[in-house]
């Protein structure tokens, strides 16, 4: 494989795939262990209306206005799940359930309504992601890289998933005392003055700006994927929660480069001459991953279950 | 227009259609009730995700096999195994790792559905052309049904929902009491497999119309509807079907009508429709009716203590109280108490000095727990028993 090819091509995607799948499972850990998996999935289906009514508000693709009318979005849909929870005195599964599936609906109308058809936007897109196209047309080969004229036409999604990344990690790292206890032991956390409540809301709100960076690179449904897989695969591996959040970071960067590299090359091995999508093969290696943690992992019963 | 739509006169292709998806709607509404009391509506997220690959082999099996690869029965045939593989998966990361449910639904959920991407993809480039229609299944498309289709839709709902009228007993059993319906000799996993076989199926038999991402819409809104409307599990049944029958038959008409309006989507927001009037205007568990009852509670409590003071003869600085005691009649309008308020307040008082014997004696522990300050202690206690507090209630003092 000659830089002059990768690079360009193949390098970009294959670092946003990366990113992404790092910037999701790191608050993924945390949403799983509280039991919130379904945060995630509720959050990556409203994602959608927010990014098409900042559209048809702004007229134009561009980054910041979507991703804050996405990040509008999943707090329109916290508050909404919570009013029903209240009010209607539902459980919350099921009030998630109302919630965004009705959102998700609302988006795809207005898509569908709404003449999109000219930019990049449109419902394919939305479910499926597009990583492929996520391309570095100004690169040359690997000296590229140190050439900062042709490092200026480097996608936007890179920048943006790595400040993503940043703001991520940082969370985790500034907070990672107080979320740890309040993970485990909300009581004891709020007695030794744990503000857990605003611990738990900045957690969602970090893992709506996790979800909002990648969905235009992977789509929203794979999003959920990176979320949950990487956290419960490293789940499985071991009982501390600083191994956990390694092992999951390290599924995900191998997820990522295995499925980037089997959807990009895989066809061709078998003599196919098209890629497949990218964002689905990597859900796929993830999936690969977990059933591999749950059959084989160390730590994969819940202990003091009777092993069957 | 859309009166010539829900009254079936726009031809035969949106007659059917309306017809296919009221079946559905009705089939998913019940089938949703008991998914809702089991606490496990999102289970059916992980169960409609998961049949997107199961379309796609499905497609690519009959192309291999010389077919036409459109065929919907082979098509569902193929979701309805690929969404039992992922229910499984959730039963079995549940029951032996230490995932938690909701975490086992959205990695299932997740990895069928890119899985099931990545075969789409894998089909477009296989035949150029003949794929069409399939991206119909993540969304629903009715554009085009054809007879045998809606037909094939038609019967499953009545079948499922036939399925779910005999095993109504046994599943609302479980849904409400697992450890009963177990010491009664009951199996309830193979019960629990049931409710979750028929929300597979109507999952399955929604593809078409709904499409697999919004038909979980279709199994939890109207259940959640039917909630606000009744306490009895039967009725809930009757009224989910209902919604999901009439949501799923005006959204058809809809997007019949309205060019651009994909069917799926309208479906869904009729029914959150139906679902939003019903959290705020159902009797007894809607937000009005809690408002309303509220507001007659407070103006209990403001008559109560406006009567209070006046028989002690204070002021009543409250605006609220002073306007309820005069629109009762009971103090005219420069707040000087009528006959009929003088009344009412001396028995206020002395209902309030009754109450204060009751509460203070043992013997009436039972009637004391009802005290709220506005119950007329009438409502309590027996002639007898007044008569008795009365007895103890201090003697009138002598005049000086």
């Amino acid at each position: 494989m000659s830089g002059a090819e990768f690079v360009p091509l193949s390098l970009p995607p294959l670092v946003i795939g990366v990113l992404a799948a790092v910037a999701c499972a790191l608050p993924g850990n945390f949403l799983v262990l509280r039991k919130q998996a379904l945060i995630g999935d509720a959050i990556s289906h409203v994602v959608l209306p927010g990014i098409v009514v900042a559209f048809l508000v702004t007229g134009a693709v561009s980054a910041w206005p979507m991703m804050i009318g996405a990040a509008l979005a999943a707090l329109v849909a916290v508050g909404l799940i919570e009013a029903i929870r209240r009010l209607g005195r539902i459980e919350p599964g099921a009030a998630m359930g109302v919630v965004f599936t009705a959102m998700f609906a609302g988006g795809v109308l207005l898509l569908e309504q709404s003449d999109t058809s000219s930019v990049h936007l449109d419902v394919e897109h939305a479910l499926y992601g597009n990583l492929e196209s996520l391309i570095w047309l100004d690169a040359t080969g690997w000296q590229s890289l140190w050439d900062p004229v042709a490092l200026a036409g480097l996608p936007d999604e890179l920048l943006r998933m790595a400040i993503t990344l940043l703001v991520v990690g940082l969370f985790t790292w500034v907070l990672w005392r107080p979320l740890k206890i309040s993970t485990f032991d909300a009581g004891f956390a709020e007695a030794v003055g744990v503000p857990t409540g605003a611990v738990g809301l900045g957690l969602v709100v970090v893992s709506a700006i996790a979800a909002v960076a990648a969905f235009d690179a992977v789509g929203s449904i794979i999003v959920i994927a990176m979320f949950i897989c990487p956290p419960a695969a490293a789940r499985m591996m071991t009982n501390s929660l600083e191994r956990q959040v390694v092992w999951s970071v390290v599924f995900a960067v191998l997820s990522a480069v295995l499925g980037y590299v089997f959807a990009g090359y895989g066809p061709l091995w078998f003599g196919a001459a098209n890629a497949v999508s990218a964002a689905g093969m990597i859900a796929t290696v993830l999936g690969v991953l977990l059933g591999l943690a749950a059959v084989f992992g160390p730590c994969r019963t819940r202990s003091g279950a009777p092993v069957a | 227009m859309f009166w010539q739509a829900v009254t079936l006169q726009l031809g035969y292709n949106a007659t059917l259609v309306m017809l296919g998806a009221a079946c559905l709607g009705v089939a998913a509404g019940v089938t949703g009730t008991f998914l809702f009391l089991r606490k496990r509506a999102l289970v059916s997220d992980a169960i409609s995700h998961a049949t997107l690959p199961g379309v796609g082999l499905a497609f690519m099996l009959m192309v291999a096999l010389g077919g036409d690869g459109r065929n919907l029965i082979g098509l569902l045939l193929g979701s309805a195994v690929s969404a039992g593989i992922g229910l499984l998966c959730v039963n079995w990361l549940t029951r032996r790792t230490r995932l938690a449910e909701d975490a086992a639904i959205g990695a299932v959920l997740s990895v069928f559905f890119g899985f099931g991407i990545v075969l789409l993809t894998v089909i477009q480039t296989m035949s150029s052309g003949r794929q069409a229609g399939l991206e119909g299944f993540l969304l629903g498309s009715t554009a085009g049904m054809l007879w045998s289709e809606a037909m094939v839709i038609a019967l499953g709902g009545a079948v499922t929902l036939a399925l779910v009228v005999a095993l109504r007993r046994p599943m609302t059993l479980v849904a409400f009491d697992p450890e009963y319906a177990a010491a009664t000799g009951r199996n309830v996993g193979q019960i629990d497999l049931a409710i979750m076989g028929l929300a597979m199926a109507v999952t399955v038999i929604g593809l078409k119309i709904v499409g697999l991402i919004l038909i979980v819409a279709m199994l939890i809104i109207p259940p959640v509807t039917a909630r606000f409307w009744t306490d009895r599990t039967d009725t809930m049944v009757v009224i989910s079907g209902a919604a999901g029958g009439l949501a799923a038959y005006l959204g058809a008409a809809w997007s019949a009508v309205v060019p651009a309006m994909p069917t799926g989507p309208i479906i869904v927001l009729v029914s959150f429709a139906g679902f939003v009037a019903s959290l705020l205007l159902a009797p007894n568990r809607g937000v009005l009716a809690a408002v309303l009852r509220h507001r007659r509670f407070q103006a209990r409590v403001h008559l109560r203590q406006g009567l209070l003071a006046l028989a002690q003869g204070q002021p009543i600085y409250e605006r609220y109280t002073s306007r309820i005691l005069q629109r009762a009649g009971l103090v005219s309008a420069d707040g000087v108490a009528t006959e009929a308020g003088r009344a009412r307040a001396a028995k206020a008082l002395l209902d309030e000095k009754r109450w204060e014997i009751v509460r203070a004696d043992q013997a009436m522990e039972g009637a004391a727990a009802l005290y709220d300050g506005m119950r007329a202690l009438e409502t309590v206690l027996t002639v007898d028993q007044i008569a008795e507090v009365d007895a103890k209630l201090a003697p009138p003092e002598a005049l000086a």
